[in-house]
């Protein structure tokens, strides 16, 4: 009975133990400055006149208008925003190949909520074995007050998360003030609503899971990593075979099998200053993992990351800054779990590639795979005897450097193409004018004869005025022949066009009688308009269709 | 496809016991959570169709707790927007129509509400575009050329009462006869070479001659010795370069033998008032509208009620059902 698949999991509960180092550091860094981002930025003001908005920031929804600083998007420039995404695309090309699952480790809104999260979990609970005690512990006013102030703090940060993102479409002083009088409108509440509770949910409870479940990231992420991809990885040749090591290192026994041990564990470039192996009290040698378990302590997936790269893994890199400390304790170099690549493995066989053997398949229960060493083979449990490596290939065995990871023809494509959309954006946003123009005949009818004659064509002009103020725009007419222009309800030729805004003007093209535009066919004709205040231009060309009697 | 199944050694998970060329499918347990959500959106998705109308029955769908529906909830939306222009509108019916235009706002609102007023209801006859259909004689309205007068006052009159209709005796009236009834064939034929003559149109001198003593005769007294026509009774003006119902010898031969009966229905009563003024501020606003001949702005400051300001002309005269027409008016 207890062998029946089970068809449902519950969730088992992770404590990551608290940890530091350098990774630990750029996290909280990028932890406190993408948060800050977030919430500051709605209350940045930016003067733009007295007939834009003062917000730097500013999603203007109702009125079809972003602000970004001094840049303001309208809806025919969406393609600065299709541009921005196609970057950000690349960019994600860019990193994941380079790095891996880099995003989902350090700037991902799940990973950074669920980072503060769990600081404010380990300010009111403790660290990792206290909160795993509380957990256990029976329900008293003690665990009660602690589980209610952790969930109230966590609900604070979850409102100010939902807050923060409404502030971006309404000017964000106003807004907070109706906020508090009860005067927002409804969808600012129910957004906030619905932001606090999966913000609350996602990041205090269901965490790990999104990943896991939800996000499909890790499994487009995984299928876009190659065997040079630097990833977050355990140097099993190096760390296995792992265990508790003898009261004393036996200096002697290291000595006998030192050079071609150093070499197969740490390349031929850095074994000279490491220290000798370690053993175990039986004498075998083993390699630098102790398996003290601070690599899964700290995980907040809740995985081991010495059985290999898995889909869990979000590379967050604090395994690595927990070993890293362990190392530095017994003394040997850092980086038993490093950002590493496939191809990074040192040659196993003669022949053979690395990077055709999947990284750490020394899974639980799996085979161990171990370094075989000249003259003394490390058999591992259950390990199914391989041919041993000899010494000359190993000596010849060099760790990749980092920026050989980096900067491969993959990765230059694509900070080229990112590059390139980049310029081409930057560019298409210095020469867009501030005033522009579109022209559409009106074909029903083609074309109108008047009682004396003459023939006209109207056209409607969208006339576009981005500056902050009212402008008259004037229009003219480059044509052949004798042709005039009048505009539908104004007197002159003088459109005045209100701020930020657009006008759609009809204007009317007359042909002289017998003149050969009126009686011909199609004749080409170009409308212009100037900003009577700054001489900026802009023209239309269309077409002025006659009654078609010459042909 | 096989059925053994068995406990995979890299995960601990059993196997479902499918497996396609060697690749075997991991029973993974789902998570609880998904099973709450599950359970979760199952009593949602009950409460929703009670709320909301959703059973099908024999004679339409339950009509849920709420009473909403979506016809509902367009008339309320309606409403709102009709209440959220009931100022305007107000003001639409009120405004002196020869001072529209200088209420940007309303005369914008005006406008725009005309084009609907207009797509709904004049298109039909005058065309989307408004370029009217010369055979069936309903007039092009972008042109400069007007049979009633083209200022917004008279296009709001002409729409509001219709021409030559039996259902307002306020109609536009004049009807020209058929002067089949009493002229020869040679008679009609020179005074369409004298009609094409006035409109600057390739014709037979000779025969215009002619025409000319017949058109003083018997067309002058309502299209005027030079052609012009007259506006007061609808009388075109044949010296210009717009035919109501084409200048060819075809055209001018049958509506001098058989006389012409352009009929538009009075639409006041139909679309309101504010309809009215809105769609004769769109028509106005197409090209051909024409100016009010200013006095002064205190003449112009009353309001435009139907029937009160309005000056008395020919058309405006009630007219006794079953009597002869006015005014023989030819086009």
């Amino acid at each position: 009975m207890t062998d029946a698949p089970q068809l449902f999991a519950a969730r088992e509960p992770i404590f990551p133990r608290r940890v530091s180092g350098t990774f630990r550091r750029l996290k909280w860094a990028i932890l406190w400055i993408t948060l800050g981002i977030y919430y500051v930025t709605p209350w940045v003001r930016w003067d733009r006149g007295p007939n834009l908005p003062d917000q730097a920031v500013l999603v203007d929804l109702a009125n079809r208008r972003f602000y970004f600083f001094w840049i303001e998007i309208w809806p025919h420039e969406f393609y600065f925003v299709a541009g921005l995404l196609i970057m950000a695309g690349l960019g994600l090309f860019l990193f994941t190949s380079a790095l891996g699952r880099v995003w989902c480790g350090y700037s991902c809104p799940q990973t950074v909520w669920t980072d503060l999260f769990l600081w404010v979990e380990r300010r009111f609970e403790g660290d990792r074995n206290a909160r795993i005690r509380l957990q256990k512990a029976p329900w008293s006013v003690r665990k009660a007050r602690l589980r209610l102030t952790k969930w109230g703090a966590w609900l604070l940060i979850a409102l100010a998360t939902g807050g923060a993102w409404v502030f971006y479409f309404a000017d964000a002083p106003n807004l907070l003030r109706e906020l508090a009088t009860g005067t927002a409108p409804p969808v600012a509440y129910v957004t906030m609503a619905v932001l606090t509770a999966t913000t609350f949910t996602l990041g205090g409870f269901l965490r790990e899971q999104v990943c896991i479940y939800m996000c499909p990231w890790p499994r487009i992420q995984g299928a876009m990593m190659d065997p040079g991809t630097l990833t977050v990885g355990y140097r099993d040749w190096r760390g296995e075979p792992r265990g508790k090591g003898g009261v004393k290192r036996q200096r002697a026994a290291a000595h006998a099998v030192g050079g071609g041990e150093a070499r197969a564990r740490y390349g031929a470039a850095a074994s000279k200053d490491v220290a000798a192996p370690r053993t175990s009290r039986d004498g075998e040698v083993l390699g630098d993992c102790i398996d003290c378990m601070a690599c899964v302590a700290v995980c907040p997936m809740g995985i081991d990351i010495r059985e290999g790269q898995q889909m869990e893994c979000i590379t967050c890199a604090l395994c690595i800054d927990a070993c890293d400390e362990v190392m530095a304790r017994i003394g040997r170099p850092r980086g038993l779990i490093d950002y590493l690549a496939l191809d990074d493995h040192p040659p196993t066989l003669p022949g053979e590639h690395a990077a055709v053997r999947p990284m750490g398949t020394a899974a639980a229960g799996a085979p161990v795979e171990t370094i075989p060493v000249d003259g003394a083979p490390a058999p591992a449990p259950n390990a199914a005897p391989r041919p041993a490596v000899t010494v000359p290939e190993l000596r010849d065995w060099t760790p990749k450097p980092l920026w050989k990871h980096v900067l491969r023809p993959r990765t230059l494509v694509y900070t080229t193409l990112w590059a390139l959309i980049g310029i081409g954006l930057l560019v298409a946003l210095f020469v867009r004018p501030e005033i522009d123009m579109t022209v559409a005949p009106v074909r029903n009818p083609t074309f109108v004869t008047l009682s004396d004659g003459s023939v006209r064509n109207a056209y409607d002009v969208r006339l576009r005025n981005k500056h902050g103020e009212e402008r008259p725009f004037l229009f003219s007419l480059a044509a052949p022949g004798a042709l005039s222009i009048a505009l539908e309800g104004e007197e002159g030729l003088a459109a005045p066009v209100p701020a930020d805004s657009t006008r759609l003007q009809r204007v009317y093209v007359t042909a002289a009688p017998g003149d050969p535009a009126a009686l011909g066919g199609r004749t080409p004709v170009r409308l212009w308009v100037e900003d009577a205040l700054s001489g900026e231009r802009a023209h239309g060309d269309t077409v002025f269709n006659g009654r078609g009697e010459l042909r | 496809m096989s059925d053994e199944k068995r406990i995979d050694a890299e995960t601990g998970t059993e196997t479902t016991g499918h497996q396609w060329d060697g690749i075997e499918e991991l029973n993974t347990p789902l998570p609880r959570w998904w099973l709450w959500t599950f359970y979760a959106t199952t009593v949602w998705g009950v409460i929703y169709t009670i709320l909301f109308p959703a059973w099908p029955m024999i004679s339409g769908a339950t009509a849920g707790a709420l009473g909403w529906s979506s016809r509902g909830e367009v008339a309320a939306e309606i409403e709102r927007v009709d209440l959220s222009r009931a100022d305007l509108m107000e003001s639409l019916v009120t405004v002196d129509l020869g001072v529209l235009d200088r209420n940007e706002d309303l005369h914008r609102f005006a406008v725009q509400a005309g084009r609907s007023v207009f797509a709904a209801n004049c298109s039909q006859c005058h065309g989307a575009g408004a370029a009217g259909v010369q055979a069936a004689g309903y007039p092009n309205l972008l042109d400069d050329d007007w049979l009633w007068g083209g200022t917004i006052r008279d296009i709001a009159t002409t729409v509001r009462h219709g021409i030559r209709n039996e259902d307002d005796p306020d109609a536009r009236w004049s009807q020209m006869p058929a002067f089949g009834e009493f002229w020869t064939d040679d008679e009609i034929a020179a005074t369409v070479e004298h009609v094409r003559a006035l409109g600057g149109l390739e014709h037979d001198p000779d025969l215009a001659v002619v025409g000319a003593e017949l058109f003083y005769d018997n067309c002058a007294s309502c299209h005027g010795d030079e052609g012009t026509g007259d506006r007061e009774i609808g009388a075109p003006n044949l010296t210009d370069a717009i035919w109501l119902y084409g200048g060819d010898r075809e055209a001018l031969d049958r509506t001098i033998r058989h006389a012409r009966f352009g009929v538009m229905p009075p639409w006041g009563a139909r679309l309101g008032e504010a309809q009215v003024r809105a769609v004769a501020a769109y028509v106005h606003g197409l090209g051909g509208g024409e100016e009010e001949a200013m006095i002064g702005d205190e003449v112009e400051a009353g309001p435009d009620v139907p029937d009160a300001s309005f000056p008395a002309s020919a058309e405006e005269t009630p007219r006794e059902a079953g009597e002869p027409p006015v005014a023989p008016v030819a086009d």
